[in-house]
């Protein structure tokens, strides 16, 4: 508890410096929370099967973008726009979701590494895909999504016609905030909440704690592992989704980069682990960075005259989390297998 | 048959692969014409600019640390050197020997403390690592726009505090090696003093790692159980080689950007240590085993393929292709290492 108590601590120093009025600070936060719980809530899975943290939601989120190109091919606006979005990226989302899963199942014990280096990886086929290839080998009928030479997609993506379809899905007429993508990633949480009551769910469970029991105790390890990422990427495909519906634009070839990243950062700071996350953390967490990420340039302007230093200061809290997370978790695995070492030597 | 495989699985995936490539670009860039003299300078260049950094990974892997994901802390400490050198005005080899002589006790300093810390978190080195050197880089961001710089070349015009992103090197150390002894044979440049320079470095990594203390330490990286049973203190020599690591690192950035001509900062530490990864496992290396052949031959084929397929490809695709080549490759060989059952 005492990671989220520390961030509170922060960013309230951080606010009470930066000036800025209460109710902007809560709807700014409102909207924040509201297109990037999803994404956070993407990586709980992983981390109850034990796979840490599913720095792979990047490949994820890509699927989410695959599924938006689709739509702005075809000219698709509004709430269909995204539920046929929502749809055409989850086949995208299962097969990457599985080649994911098939590669982290041959680095067990490495698998945080193995994903963020994976993401690297995919991003590289993503831009062969969709600089080299688009428009030419893959047709796109929209000539306005390719550049000038008709060859690659443009750097940015309007998406003017979907922009804020399900912030103001419903509710829109009421209210100015984004009511129904509130009540989806709510949802999503309750869901995963139960998820883990059922039977697949509770395997997972059995596969994070110890994989060698569980494969005593007949659960197919592999399989089970493969499912926990598949869910993980389509839940990450439709928070992006949902995250560039508000923005209105899609930056093509950037907008998924730091997902993994912030996402982790977020998950961690609301005091999850590499072993143990909830739907608490996650809303605790999304809440407490981006409280960060609102305050901290104009802190950072106040107190020491730039705010490019409040920025660095975020890049710097989220990479700097991260790493003291993993370096407490691997102390403590490191522990936990020295204790048992000196446990069998003293049966003997 | 059996012969064939026997010698495939002796020259191993990533490197029998990365070969045909080169190959293949190399025949195609004959074949269009284009001019094999400068090609092969550049790939000298850069072979002599990035083969320290790849270098870097040899003593840790040797000492069980795995590779180095945190050579930024060894390069940012480099930097240091570099701008401490560069706010005196010093210039040429003046210059050059006093960015090494403060960067070497800064970055032997700074193995050692993450050293220590590696020595806790064993088994996840490449994780924490990469995270803690993330972590490095971007506090230092804060550093660069807050530290007291004052030469008027270093720091942004406006204002007068923060340092550049870019600083050019022309008129401090830029180039002091590459133009040492440097000669032209068949149109190919040989930057003589970029290359002795790295056959000094990697000659003394040579003879350490025969001595005693580098035996000790080559021993408690094949398997800490043995090395303990045989009296060695494991944490010693792993801290060691990072400590090598490190000091190896920040000498490798000042001579990369001497050659380079401009100092990176800010993020640019960021990524370094992905290709010299990527480097000494296409030379043949693993998580567990790693020697300096494995880094000539990386850094040669690596390098190689890099400058080789840019010009090739900017004339048969798209120019951005030669950067989608480096991060599928350098990311996909890292994966295969991730991924195999050797290793641990």
């Amino acid at each position: 508890m005492i990671v989220p108590i520390v961030f509170i601590i922060i960013c309230a120093v951080g606010y009470y410096f930066s000036g800025l009025a209460f109710d902007f600070v809560m709807v700014e936060m409102f909207f924040r929370l509201s297109r990037n719980l999803l994404l956070v809530a993407s990586l709980i899975i992983p981390v109850i099967t034990g796979m840490g943290l599913n720095f792979g939601i990047v490949i994820g989120a890509m699927a989410g973008q695959i599924g938006l190109f689709i739509i702005a091919n075809f000219g698709i606006g509004g709430m269909t726009g995204i539920t046929v979005a929502m749809l055409a990226s989850v086949p995208f989302a299962v097969v990457f979701g599985y080649l994911v899963g098939q590669v982290l199942n041959r680095a067990k014990g490495k698998e945080m590494i193995t994903s963020m280096i994976l993401g690297f990886f995919a991003n590289g086929i993503y831009q062969l895909i969709f600089i080299v290839m688009a428009g030419k080998i893959i047709p796109f009928s929209n000539k306005d999504l390719l550049m000038d030479s008709g060859v690659g997609l443009k750097n940015t993506i309007d998406l003017v016609s979907i922009r804020k379809s399900f912030d103001t899905w419903l509710f829109g007429d009421i209210v100015n905030f984004p009511v129904m993508p509130i009540v989806f990633v709510a949802i999503i949480l309750l869901l995963i909440n139960r998820f883990f009551k059922t039977k697949v769910g509770q395997e997972m469970r059995a596969v994070g704690q110890d994989m060698h029991i569980a494969e005593v105790q007949g659960i197919d390890v592999d399989k089970t592992r493969l499912k926990a990422i598949v869910i993980s990427t389509v839940l990450a495909a439709w928070g992006q989704i949902v995250y560039l519906q508000n923005l209105g634009t899609l930056n093509t070839f950037t907008n998924h980069e730091q997902v993994g990243l912030f996402a982790v950062a977020a998950l961690l700071i609301g005091g999850a682990s590499v072993e143990k996350a909830t739907w608490k953390e996650a809303l605790i967490g999304t809440f407490l960075f981006h409280l960060l990420f609102i305050v901290s340039p104009p802190a950072g302007q106040k107190l020491m005259g730039d705010a490019q230093i409040g920025e660095y200061f975020r890049v710097f809290v989220a990479y700097g989390v991260i790493g003291i997370s993993l370096m407490l978790h691997a102390m403590e695995k490191r522990k936990k297998t020295e204790d048992r070492l000196r446990l069998t030597i003293k049966e003997k | 048959m059996d012969k064939i495989k026997a010698i495939y699985n002796k020259i191993g995936f990533p490197r029998f692969i990365i070969t045909l490539l080169l190959f293949l670009f190399i025949g195609i860039a004959f074949f269009l014409d284009l001019s094999l003299a400068s090609m092969f300078t550049d790939i000298l260049k850069r072979f002599g600019m990035n083969a320290i950094l790849v270098l870097a990974m040899v003593p840790t892997v040797q000492s069980g640390s795995g590779i180095n994901m945190n050579l930024a802390l060894g390069v940012i400490l480099g930097l240091i050197g570099c701008l401490v050198s560069m706010e005196l005005g010093l210039a040429g080899w003046t210059g050059f020997g006093v960015a090494l002589a403060i960067a070497i006790p800064l970055a032997a300093l700074a193995g050692y403390l993450y050293g220590l810390m590696l020595n806790r978190v064993k088994g996840q080195e490449m994780t924490v690592g990469n995270y803690f050197g993330y972590s490095v880089v971007s506090l230092m961001c804060i550093f660069w726009l807050l530290a007291p710089f004052k030469n008027p070349q270093l720091v942004w015009a406006m204002g007068g505090t923060g340092l550049r992103t870019t600083l050019t090197m022309d008129d401090s150390f830029g180039k002091v090696l590459d133009n040492f002894l440097s000669f032209e044979i068949m149109g190919v440049t040989i930057p003589t003093g970029l290359l002795l320079f790295f056959a000094l470095c990697a000659l003394i990594v040579y003879v350490f790692s025969n001595t005693k203390t580098g035996l000790a330490m080559r021993v408690s990286g094949s398997g800490e159980k043995f090395a303990i049973s045989s009296g060695l203190n494991v944490d010693r020599y792993r801290i060691l080689g990072i400590v090598i690591s490190t000091v190896l690192a920040a000498t490798a950035i000042i001579v990369y950007s001497q050659s380079f001509g401009f100092l990176q900062l800010y993020m640019a530490p960021l990524y370094v240590s992905m290709p010299a990864a990527a480097s000494i496992l296409i030379g043949g290396a693993n998580l567990r085993k790693a020697s300096i052949a494995h880094v000539i031959i990386g850094t040669l084929l690596f390098q190689g393929l890099l400058t080789v397929s840019l010009p090739v490809i900017n004339i048969i695709s798209e120019g951005s292709m030669a950067e989608i080549i480096r991060i599928v490759i350098s990311n996909g060989i890292i994966l295969y290492a991730l991924t195999r059952k050797e290793a641990v």
